[in-house]
Parts: C-alpha cells; sequence; structure tokens
C-alpha cells in the first residue's frame, strides 16, 4: 500500500470534515427539536395532533433520505409558488436543501425515540410530582424530561452516529463533503481502495469520538445508576 | 380551643365511580387539628381511592372536599365528567397536604435532599437555603441525615419510605395522607417507617392514614374509619372498634387480620 498517497489523502478529505460537522451537527440540533415537538404531539392525547405526527413520521421514516434529498434539491424549484418566496435563496443551495433533509429525516427518528422516553416515565414518580403541587411546565421540566432524557439516550446516540453517516448523501448533490471528496479524489487517481479507505476512517473516527462523548453524558446524567457514595466512617453493611 | 372545631379537612358526600363500578359511594369524613384516622378495610373497599380523591389525584364524581376552610373548585365538562376548575388553586391545595405513596415515588433522578427540597423550592418557592437546612433537620428526624446524596435507587424499602415522609413534611402540609406507607415493606423494615409516624402523630400532625397495620390503627390513632364496599361503616376511637365493632363484617375484617 501507498501509505503517502494515503497521507496525503487524508489531508485531502479532512478538508471536507468542517462540512460534514456543520451538515450533522446543524440538522440534529434542529431535527432534536422537531423531534420532541413531534413526540409531544404523538402523546398529546389529542387526535389531530397525533394523526398529524403519525403521518409525518410515517413519511419520512418510510421512504429513503436519498430520494427525500432528490425531492428537496430537484423537486421544490418546480413550483414557482416555491421560487417566489423568501425560502428560495436558500432552497436552491445544495447546502440548505441538505440540512433541509437530513433535519426533517431525523426529526422523524428521534420523534420515535423521545416518545419512547417520556411514556418509560414511571407514573407514580408524575403522580408524587402532582401531588407536590407539581404541572404543566414545571412538572415537564423538572421531573418527565430529565427522566425521559436519561431513557432515551442510549438509543439517541444510535440516531446521531446515523445522522454523521447519512452526510455522505449530500455528496450527490454536489456538496464537498468527506464523500464528495473521496469521489473526485477516485475519479483523478482511480484509486477506490485507499481513498474509500480513508474516508473510512475519517468517519470512523468521527463517530469514535461522537460515541465518546454520548457516554459521557450518560455517565454524568446517571449517578442513580451507579454504586452509591462511600459513607466514611459509616459501618459496613451486612 | 376556637380552632379545634374547625375542621382542617372535610369531605361531603363523595362519590367515585370507575366506569359501572362504584368505588365510593357517599363518604363523609372530617379532620380536625391532630386528628390521627386510621382508614381499614378489604382491598377494594376505596380506602386508596378515598385518599387518592382527596388530593384530586381522582376527581370525584360528587362531593366537595373543603381544606382549611377552602373548597376544591370543581366543574362539569359538557361530556358530564367533572374536571378541575382551577389548575392554580389544585397545585397551591395539593402543595399543602402531604402524599406519602404505598410505592415511595421518589423521583429517582434526584438524591434524596434533591428529593425533598424540590417542590419547596420550585412550587412554594421558598428560598433554597433555608429550604436545605430544613430538609437537613427532617432527614435527621427520619433517620437517614447519612443518606442525603444518596440516590432512592440506593437505598431500602424503608429508607426510601422515610425519605418520602421527609418530602411530605417539607412543605409544611395541613394534613398528611398516607396510602398503605408499609404495605410494599419487607415486614423487618415495617417498624422503622411506623416509628416514624408514630413520632408524628405524637407531634399533633394531622394524618389519615390507609393501613393494614392494625397494631399502628389501635395504639396510635385517634379515630378508626372502616370503610366497606365504598361506604363507611364504622367510624370511632379505636379502643370501642377494637372492642365492639359496629358491624359484622369489621368483626370479620378484625379477626382475619388480627389472626395473620
Amino acid at each position: 500500500m501507498d501509505f503517502a498517497f494515503m497521507l496525503e489523502t487524508l489531508q485531502r478529505i479532512a478538508a471536507g470534515v468542517p462540512l460534514l460537522l456543520q451538515l450533522a451537527g446543524i440538522s440534529i440540533a434542529i431535527g432534536a427539536v422537531f423531534a420532541m415537538l413531534l413526540a409531544l404531539m404523538r402523546v398529546s392525547g389529542v387526535r389531530p395532533l397525533d394523526l398529524t405526527a403519525r403521518g409525518y413520521i410515517f413519511v419520512f421514516r418510510g421512504t429513503p433520505l436519498l430520494v427525500q434529498l432528490f425531492l428537496i434539491y430537484y423537486g421544490l424549484g418546480q413550483f414557482p409558488a416555491v421560487r417566489a418566496t423568501f425560502l428560495w435563496p436558500f432552497l436552491r443551495e445544495p447546502y440548505w436543501c441538505a440540512i433541509l433533509a437530513l433535519t426533517l429525516n431525523t426529526a422523524a427518528y428521534g420523534s420515535e425515540i423521545i416518545r419512547g422516553g417520556l411514556l418509560s416515565v414511571p407514573a407514580g414518580q408524575v403522580e408524587a410530582a402532582r401531588a407536590c403541587g407539581m404541572s404543566g411546565l414545571l412538572l415537564f421540566r423538572r421531573v418527565v424530561l430529565p427522566i425521559a432524557v436519561r431513557q432515551a439516550l442510549p438509543a439517541y446516540g444510535n440516531e446521531l452516529i446515523l445522522m454523521v453517516k447519512a452526510t455522505s448523501l449530500a455528496s450527490i448533490i454536489t456538496l464537498m463533503e468527506v464523500t464528495g471528496i473521496a469521489h473526485k479524489l477516485i475519479s483523478e487517481t482511480y484509486r477506490a481502495i485507499e481513498v474509500f479507505i480513508c474516508a473510512g476512517a475519517v468517519y470512523l473516527l468521527i463517530n469514535f469520538l461522537l460515541i465518546r462523548a454520548v457516554h459521557g453524558v450518560e455517565y454524568w446524567l446517571s449517578p442513580h445508576l451507579r454504586r452509591p457514595p462511600a459513607i466514611t466512617g459509616a459501618p459496613a453493611r451486612a | 380551643m376556637n380552632d379545634q372545631r374547625q375542621p382542617v379537612l372535610s369531605i361531603r358526600g363523595l362519590h367515585k365511580a370507575f366506569g359501572t363500578l362504584e368505588v365510593l359511594r357517599g363518604i363523609d369524613l372530617e379532620a380536625f387539628e391532630g386528628d390521627v384516622i386510621s382508614i381499614l378495610g378489604a382491598s377494594g373497599s376505596g380506602k386508596s381511592t378515598l385518599l387518592r380523591c382527596i388530593n384530586l389525584l381522582e376527581v370525584p364524581d360528587a362531593g366537595d372536599i373543603v381544606l382549611a376552610g377552602e373548597a376544591v373548585q370543581l366543574r362539569q365538562r359538557r361530556d358530564g365528567a367533572r374536571v378541575v376548575a382551577d389548575r392554580a388553586q389544585l397545585d397551591r391545595l395539593r402543595s399543602r397536604l402531604g402524599f406519602v405513596f404505598q410505592s415511595f415515588n421518589l423521583w429517582s433522578h434526584m438524591t434524596v435532599l434533591e428529593n425533598v427540597i424540590e417542590a419547596p423550592v420550585h412550587v412554594q418557592k421558598r428560598p433554597r437555603a433555608e429550604c436545605i437546612a430544613e430538609a437537613e433537620a427532617l432527614l435527621e428526624k427520619v433517620g437517614i441525615a447519612d443518606k442525603r446524596d444518596h440516590y432512592p435507587a440506593h437505598l431500602s424499602g424503608g429508607q426510601q419510605q422515610r425519605a418520602a415522609i421527609a418530602r411530605a413534611l417539607c412543605m409544611h402540609p395541613k394534613v398528611l395522607l398516607f396510602d398503605e406507607p408499609t404495605s410494599a415493606l419487607d415486614p423487618e423494615l415495617v417498624g422503622e417507617v411506623l416509628r416514624v409516624m408514630r413520632g408524628l402523630a405524637e407531634e399533633g400532625r394531622t394524618m389519615l392514614v390507609v393501613t393494614h397495620e392494625l397494631g399502628f390503627a389501635r395504639e396510635v390513632s385517634s379515630r378508626v374509619v372502616f370503610l366497606h364496599r365504598g361506604a363507611i361503616e364504622d367510624d370511632g376511637p379505636p379502643e370501642r372498634v377494637f372492642r365492639a365493632p359496629a358491624s359484622d363484617r369489621l368483626r370479620d375484617f378484625l379477626a382475619s387480620h388480627l389472626r395473620a
């Protein structure tokens, strides 16, 4: 194997990392907010809201991200109405189309993960909060959300990893992120194996760091699942 | 004393049905300052539902609940179900009723101390430092001061229930409601919780206790209420109720529980 070539390839591919992180970061951040809204609609018990969220989730989980990306990038511009809105300067940019597609997609998956977290909050703990005079936003903020987040985090970590990998699809609509640069290098050099190994290594490294970060957050949020702190001077329990 | 005759809690004509099952059929009950009322009854007699209706975890179908002179505002929805009319009032009234659950229901993501100060700080908006000082004193009182930074999962059932009692006390409740506080505990842990409750009774706190602990009912409470199929069958001082039960069913109930 030509290590000098691979080193050079890695350096050139690394130039795509900031774009990758932007695509993933922005869509994950906005997508998480949408996901929370969708999850709340699902558990609201209000039928029109529930059905709307269900329909949305059905469509965006049931179709490939690639198809969604194409529809947004090539499809939206077909409508004069879309071209007439203030959004057009954004929607004609592949960058924003990719972010939009990724955001809408992760919102659908994320909402089901969050819904699972919300449903796993023990009813007794909610009841205890009500019995203490908590309700509405206070109850949600202090009791429901913290417990739901802890439940949902491991599965949400999975979704974050999928999102990092899903950014590779943005290369299809001309964006020069890691996979886009890799394609370009291959067409220049015809050395597909080395280039894709490098590209794969970059994703692996990013996801390694991401997994470490998610584990760190999990650890920080779950002292209640670990062994209790030792009490100095206390007699050992039989 | 004058206010001695003004009931802290007064329940009139309470009805509650789940579907076609009538769980409460017209309950009248008054609790005065310092009363310790044990509520006995076979399972399914409605005693837990009664307690849950008092702080509106269940909304009664009919009847009034008056806490310290303030009546809970309920209104009829269009479909006939009754709902709470004023959420702010409900939250306020609930914060003056301490509720202790059979299954403790401590918040699993908070330490014992955080559990105790949560409602005083966030519902009653009292200064945090003051609440922490009071919480520490209460944990001392229930005998788990050394567990203040532990999470509920690290405590035994008895310790969790004592933490839950401290949590209820820290809100300065007018009335303490106990819903079978020792039923989920291993037998050897029941005593430590009952001791704490006995201490509270001796302080003169107003308590409603749904329980199967006849010893507690007989020795600690000032009144015993026996519920059968959603109605009060006997109501009186423990000496009289245990010596001369008013109904055959209470006699059978006492006989079967004392033997066990």
